[in-house]
């Protein structure tokens, strides 16, 4: 009678304290990937599914906090970087396992730093830290203490360790055994994938309740946004990580409770000018792409209020520089959007010597100002933001030709013929540290998108921008870092090399039945505290 | 004339009458945004709303037909006289010619028309008008699009080939071109007719699915394609209806088209 009683008790406080049910019955969120995972090999991972599955299972030694941006210790309980920004020496946590009950120990983490580095496997998450020639060298001081040292300065060190989830160097199991909160259970080609709780997991939450809440994730691989819309409607899937600002607003007007709009994302679109001296465009075309005069005055001729509120029905934020303002650190919030000023434009273009002829703007030899804008076909947001251009460029003069390529086509003579005038495109950044901008800004290099690999430097500032990059990337100072890469804004917001548009909002879709959720600007957005995520059907 | 063929007839002059009158119907022109109005409802100043970007939709309708109605035949005509020349001559001339024109054409059948299409026209000067691009448009679709009709037209004249009268014509020593010009060809007359009307529709469709794929006609002009990209997504019949009018204007078109045809199909028949 006495046992009967207490385990009615047991029973009534399982029912009713918040929370508990949920963390000890599990629950199972359900959400979709929108392409097949083409690894789960962390070491692999170069898509957005395989990221995805990599977050939710993968268990890294430090990992930046979404919402404040703050790195945070997780397997490693502290750490040290060098002054020079070459050597970073963890102190791990002990008494963790893997996920099949394998110990983890200084010796995963050198495995890992070895795997990461292999030049015959080249992972793409090693490329953050490939700084120089030379090997890398890790030190095991203790079980629970190692220290890695680069051949060069690698800028943001300890951030970068937030995308390298740590192998089991003795496992059975290889990349399966993992110290993340899930591990991957069943996996159908083309159907599902599906994550179960890891019971070795280490973490618990203030009142040292076993985390993660949850018991399981369905990971559905649906490519269709619309399916995975209507699916989300129907309560069939919980979660949305980007949503599409059309279906953003539909979802709105019926269940605002289930959207969130978290603000200017780190996504850019941007167009930008062919300066390449070779191609094969007339030389007075050339002369007005690579004045910067020319430029300031299209960015200022450009109605960004109007793309944002207009194609983006107000879920974006008119662009700055190549630095969203969410990126709370290094964005230089000295720089303002270029206001929208047509007349502000025509007078610097005639201050260069163009002029107005009975409403067609003519250089000073004469010719007429016609170019053309290329985009990537079956983009309706890209398509509308450059009909927009259009129209706005046409108020001062110019005659816009709208192109939509076949995306082959159009990377073709980006990078290949460089037979193109000007081109829309997008930004898609994940990370927040100016060294994943580096192939971008040096001039040398491929992604150099106005003129790459520049054998020197063409311009006086894109000789400086190099300089303060390469100044940054081997400080191991903060302060010294952020100073230079504010330059690099400026030079960048001065000399317009790419004429920046709008920041896409980062929308998402959270379902009721979802409790803990808070999404955020960086992905990934919905389910970034997923150990604290439960879900109750 | 039957009752259907009637209707077909009068509602394709209702279609084209009203899109040649677009320009007093929709003075303010399809390519004007009214940004402070963008996507919105049918109104008094805005008869079936405003598109994403603030066009007026109405507009864009009655251009957007015009340009389908008047090159969709332009570029029919174009296949059909390819056709006709091809098929044509391989049918009467016979033999090896036939056999080596008709490689010609599977060749041309077996191609991914619509690949082959994308890849025309990203190798298409970037600088091009809007008019251009229109009319480069459905040129590449006359110049695909004559192969089926090719076909038929070559069994066509190798069945006159043979005939009595050509035998006839061939043996009081008419000139093999004259043959062609003056006797196979005029009789060929009600095939090409059925293929040139049979070309109109398919065309239109064809336009359509490249204007779909953002390949088509290009920004700001207008075009039953690029009206039909509206209705991607998550588009819902009970709370948009006016989106749908391209689409049942697409379909009341195409469909007046193969009521007419059906009876241009019995006279060939006949």
């Amino acid at each position: 009678m006495k046992y009967a009683k207490a385990i009615v008790v047991l029973l009534l406080c399982w029912l009713f304290v918040p929370g508990l049910a949920g963390a000890q019955g599990g629950g199972e969120l359900h959400f979709c990937l929108r392409s097949e995972p083409k690894t789960f090999d962390p070491m692999k991972v170069e898509d957005d599914a395989s990221m995805a599955i990599r977050y939710l299972t993968g268990g890294v030694l430090a990992r930046m906090n979404r919402q404040t941006q703050a790195l945070e210790p997780e397997l490693a309980l502290s750490w040290e970087v060098s002054k020079e920004g070459k050597q970073i020496t963890f102190k791990l946590r002990s008494g963790v396992s893997f996920s099949d009950g394998t110990p983890f120990s200084a010796e995963d983490v050198a495995y890992t730093v070895q795997q990461l580095m292999d030049p015959a496997l080249h992972s793409p998450t090693g490329d953050a830290f490939r700084s120089g020639p030379g090997n890398v060298e890790t030190k095991i001081i203790s079980p629970t203490q190692i220290s890695i040292t680069f051949p060069a300065p690698v800028a943001g060190l300890d951030r970068q360790f937030d995308q390298v989830a740590i192998l089991s160097a003795h496992s059975a199991k290889k990349e399966m055994a993992v110290l993340g909160p899930f591990m991957v259970a069943d996996y159908k080609p083309g159907a599902t994938v599906v994550l179960k709780r890891n019971p070795n997991y280490w973490k618990t939450d203030a009142q040292g309740r076993k985390l993660p809440y949850l018991g399981s994730i369905q990971l559905d691989i649906q490519p269709n946004r619309d399916v995975e819309m209507l699916r989300f409607k129907r309560g069939e899937i919980d979660l949305i990580n980007s949503l599409d600002s059309e279906y953003f607003d539909k979802l709105a007007a019926t269940s605002p409770q289930l959207v969130h709009d978290a603000g200017a994302s780190l996504d850019s679109e941007q167009m930008w000018f062919n300066q390449v001296a070779k191609a094969p465009l007339a030389q007075y075309k050339k002369n007005w792409f690579r004045s910067a005069a020319f430029r300031r005055a299209i960015s200022e001729a450009i109605n960004r209020n109007d793309l944002s509120r207009v194609v983006f029905l107000g879920h974006a934020q008119p662009a700055v520089g190549p630095v969203s303002p969410a990126n709370k650190f290094w964005f230089n919030a000295r720089l303002k959007a270029e206001t929208y000023s047509p007349d502000a434009a025509v007078k610097a273009l005639q201050s260069e010597g163009f002029r107005l002829e009975k409403g067609v703007l003519k250089d000073r030899d004469g010719n007429e100002v016609v170019f053309s804008i290329i985009t990537n076909a079956g983009n309706k947001y890209r398509e509308r933001m450059a009909t927009m251009i259009q129209e706005d460029l046409g108020k001062i003069g110019m005659h816009v030709n709208v192109v939509t390529l076949d995306f082959p086509s159009l990377i073709e003579r980006m990078t290949q013929t460089f037979d193109y005038e000007a081109i829309l495109l997008g930004l898609t950044n994940v990370g927040l540290d100016p060294n994943e901008q580096m192939n971008v800004w040096l001039s040398s290099s491929e992604n150099h998108q106005w003129n790459p690999q520049e054998k020197t430097p063409e311009t006086a500032w894109e000789a400086e921008i190099d300089r303060l990059m390469r100044a940054q990337a081997s400080s191991g100072d903060a302060r010294k870092r952020k100073e230079a890469f504010d330059r690099v804004q400026e030079i960048v917001f001065e000399q317009t090399p790419f004429i920046y548009l709008v920041n896409r909002n980062a929308l998402s879709a959270v379902a009721a039945s979802v409790e803990g959720a808070n999404p955020v600007i960086l992905a990934p957005q919905t389910y970034w505290n997923v150990e604290r995520l439960t879900v109750k059907r | 004339m039957s009752l259907w063929r009637g209707v077909a007839i009068a509602v394709l002059l209702l279609v084209v009458g009203v899109s040649v009158a677009a320009p007093w119907l929709a003075p303010a022109g399809y390519a004007r945004q009214y940004r402070e109005a963008a996507s919105a409802s049918p109104s008094r100043a805005h008869w079936l709303g405003t598109d994403e970007i603030g066009r007026d939709r109405f507009a864009r309708v009655l251009y957007g037909t015009r340009i389908s109605l008047l090159l969709a035949p332009a570029a029919a005509l174009l296949s059909t006289l390819l056709a006709a020349l091809v098929g044509g001559l391989a049918g009467y001339l016979g033999g090896a010619w036939a056999r080596a024109a008709m490689a010609v054409t599977d060749l041309f059948l077996a191609l991914p028309w619509l690949f082959l299409l994308i890849t025309v026209r990203a190798m298409m000067p970037l600088n091009v008008s809007p008019m251009i691009s229109v009319l480069v448009t459905f040129l590449l679709l006359g110049l695909l699009g004559w192969t089926s009709a090719a076909r038929v037209l070559c069994a066509a004249a190798g069945s006159l080939r043979n005939s009595d009268y050509v035998r006839q014509a061939r043996a009081s020593g008419i000139p093999p071109a004259r043959l062609f010009w003056v006797h196979v060809l005029p009789n060929l007359k009600p095939v090409l007719y059925a293929q040139f009307w049979i070309s109109i529709p398919a065309f239109i469709l064809s336009e359509a699915n490249l204007g779909i794929l953002g390949l088509g006609v290009a920004e700001p002009m207008p075009s039953w394609g690029s009206l039909l990209k509206e209705l991607e997504g998550l588009v819902s019949l009970g709370e948009e209806p006016w989106k749908f009018v391209p689409l049942v204007l697409l379909v009341v078109v195409v469909t007046s088209f193969q009521l007419v045809l059906s009876r241009q199909e019995d006279e060939v028949t006949a």
